[in-house]
């Protein structure tokens, strides 16, 4: 997805304002002129004037670019649908690992992730178990990683 | 150095177990740089979290070699796809393709390996003899030429090699805001931690690595729509009938290109790439044939295959002795060595010589095991390009849900792998290269100690920053990099069109 360089500039000028605001709050230091506030405020300031030097590129460009460009692949619903998938996959991860447990949850990761990638159907769920249980050997056993058990912790080896 | 000291080094390197992750890790390299997509900056990544583990020289170890072996590599699907495995071969990749529809796969794959391991050598050597003589220098520094060199250093990620370098500048201060979070600042405050208590010890540097080079890279090969690439040739015979001959007939080239490449990798913020697309374009200019260059003709290989391995030798010189990396690859190495407690610097020479030679001793050995190994990696080359790419792409992305998780032993690490890796793709489709903003994140700690220090003790005044000897020499050096865009448009210009998937 490619933004015209204005829009960027824009929010990157509010990211730069944000800080600012941000460390005018941060305490002085007695004494020193100083404090915890002056590298970030000199950066956000930097940033804040890249950031209006790219809106006003982006603005003037001769062949102007458009608000918002979708990429070729976001036109694809094979390619849009497998990004979602991804993205989906380590969300997924992140809200149920705790609970479901490694094992079940990267099963489930690995095979959601093979059927969109057109694994053959047959293979799918094999080569996911088969794949989760050697990582899972590696970092749990290996390097000692406590990968949780979640639900599985009564059959834990 | 001392004849105990390098005992002790060669006791280190010759362990059973470092030798056993140096081969590990050398098949590792091999493996990934062959594949197109996966980069040599992502074998690194993947690494980490399993180098965390081990003991530090182990840990460097299995870094510098797979790095090594990933570029070399990565010259294989160059010549027999036409796709470049890394970006460090996109220099050549038509050049060698050429060679192959021409029935030469074995010469232009020979001088790949063989150059590579001499450009290597050579970027070592430079190595061994540089870095002690530079730390003596660097021993003398004061956190006013340290801020410059930070500066400088940084000037030469935005400024050298950028398309853009308002968008470099940019991805720069990201990265450089990114390292002000946390409590980790000279005055102990806690900053832009948005009231999360993970935040408080800043940005963890190997999740946000795993993230900006794994998994964008599996996001970009996702969303990929080109179709998949036919291979030109089944059988490559002896890669190393003729090596010779080419030795003898190119000394110039090889010694130019590793030289350039061992150059440009010192310079801070551009690596493998850089050195490999400068001296093809170097190699033309220089060649008795230049009509040949792009024809199927070996004397590009032989240079610039020399200049991007001798590079990564160059890159870790200002790495090990000042701490400031000279591409992303030894950023991602920075922050193993201060993970592992061997802080980079002078002081590393006088306090742990044994460590620093150990590395030293480890290049040396991964270029001469590239040879076998690359050998063998060609042998079975047609095979690598085979594997089910859909089975391997879940597989890394359970790699880097795990590595992130080991770090911390908390599923944060993973929440930091997805924003990272969704940003980085973002910013790189939007045209922000992503290595100015890794380079700000190692250095921005350092370099905002070394301001404030300096500030402190000049008591607010920075005309000071201009008067010490040295820090007036490297205000100077920075100045003169933020004039480079002439030479960068220049460059572009010899460089031409770079080749698809670079």
């Amino acid at each position: 997805m490619k933004f015209n360089d204005a829009i960027s500039g824009a929010a990157l000028l509010a990211l730069a304002l944000a800080i600012l605001f941000n460390v005018s709050s941060f305490p002085n230091i007695p004494g020193q002129n100083i404090g915890p506030s002056a590298f970030p405020g000199l950066l956000a300031l930097l940033l804040a004037g890249c950031a209006i030097t790219l809106i006003v590129k982006g603005l003037r460009g001769q062949n102007r670019q458009q608000w918002v460009e979708f990429g070729a692949w976001m036109k694809s619903w094979f390619h849009l649908r497998n990004f979602l998938i991804t993205v989906g996959c380590l969300l997924f991860y992140i809200l149920v690992s705790n609970g479901l447990g490694f094992i079940l949850t990267a099963t489930l990761v690995l095979c959601a992730m093979f059927w969109a990638l057109e694994v053959k159907p047959k293979l799918i769920v094999p080569v996911a178990v088969v794949v989760t249980l050697v990582v899972h050997t590696i970092f749990y056993k290996g390097l000692r990683v406590p990968l949780p058990w979640g639900i599985m912790l009564p059959i834990q080896w | 150095m001392t004849y105990a000291v390098m005992m002790q080094a060669i006791g280190l390197v010759f362990d059973p177990y470092v030798l056993l992750v140096i081969l590990c890790s050398a098949l590792f390299g091999l493996f990934v740089g062959c594949i197109p997509g996966l980069t040599a900056t992502m074998a690194t990544a993947l690494l980490v979290p399993i180098t965390f583990f081990m003991p530090p020289v182990p840990a460097v170890a299995a870094i510098v070699t797979a790095t090594a072996m990933a570029i070399f590599s990565g010259d294989i699907p160059g010549a027999l796809l036409r796709i470049p495995g890394t970006p460090a071969s996109a220099a050549y990749t038509d050049e060698s393709y050429q060679m192959t529809l021409k029935g030469q796969a074995e010469m232009a794959l020979g001088a790949g390996l063989v150059f590579s391991a001499i450009g290597g050598l050579f970027g070592t050597i430079v190595m061994i003899f540089f870095s002690p003589a530079l730390a003596d220098v660097a021993l003398k520094f004061s956190s006013f030429e340290y801020f410059w060199l930070v500066v400088l250093g940084l000037a030469g990620a935005v400024f050298i090699g950028n398309s853009s370098i308002l968008k470099a500048s940019i991805s720069l201060l990201l990265g450089l805001l990114i390292a002000c979070i946390g409590l980790e600042n000279p005055a102990g405050h806690p900053r832009f931690t948005m009231g999360l208590e993970q935040l408080m010890s800043g940005v963890e540097l190997i999740p946000m690595m795993v993230g900006m080079f794994a998994v964008s890279e599996l996001l970009r090969y996702i969303t990929n729509m080109d179709p998949p690439p036919i291979i030109a040739t089944e059988k490559v015979g002896n890669i190393f009938s003729g090596m010779w001959g080419l030795l003898k007939k190119y000394p110039w080239p090889l010694v130019r290109g590793s030289a350039l490449g061992t150059i440009i990798g010192i310079q801070p913020g551009s690596g493998a790439d850089m050195a490999s697309w400068m001296s093809y374009a170097m190699s033309k200019k220089f060649s008795k044939e230049p009509e040949k260059f792009g024809t199927g003709h070996v004397e590009g290989i032989v240079e610039s295959g020399a200049a991007n391995n001798s590079s990564l030798a160059g890159a870790w010189i200002p790495a090990i002795v000042f701490g400031i990396p000279g591409d992303s690859i030894t950023a991602i190495a920075i922050g193993v060595l201060y993970l592992k407690n061997m802080n980079p610097g002078p002081m590393i020479f006088v306090n742990n010589p044994e460590n620093i030679y150990a590395i030293f001793l480890v290049f040396i050995l991964a270029n001469i095991i590239m040879i076998p190994l690359g050998w063998l990696t060609v042998r079975v080359a047609t095979k690598i390009l085979r594997v089910a790419r859909n089975l391997l792409m879940p597989t890394i992305l359970l790699f880097c849900i795990v590595g992130s998780f080991a770090i911390n032993n908390s599923v944060w690490g993973v929440v930091l792998i997805l924003f990272f890796g969704v940003a980085a793709f973002v910013l790189e489709e939007n045209g922000f290269p992503v290595a100015p903003a890794i380079l700000g994140v190692v250095l921005g700690t350092m370099m905002e100690e070394n301001f404030v220090t300096s500030m402190i003790k000049s008591d607010g005044d920075p005309l000071v920053f201009f008067t010490r000897p040295i820090a007036m020499w490297l205000a100077a050096g920075t100045f003169i990099i933020l004039l480079w865009p002439v030479g960068t448009w220049l460059i572009q210009r010899l460089r031409g069109k770079p080749a698809a998937g670079a």
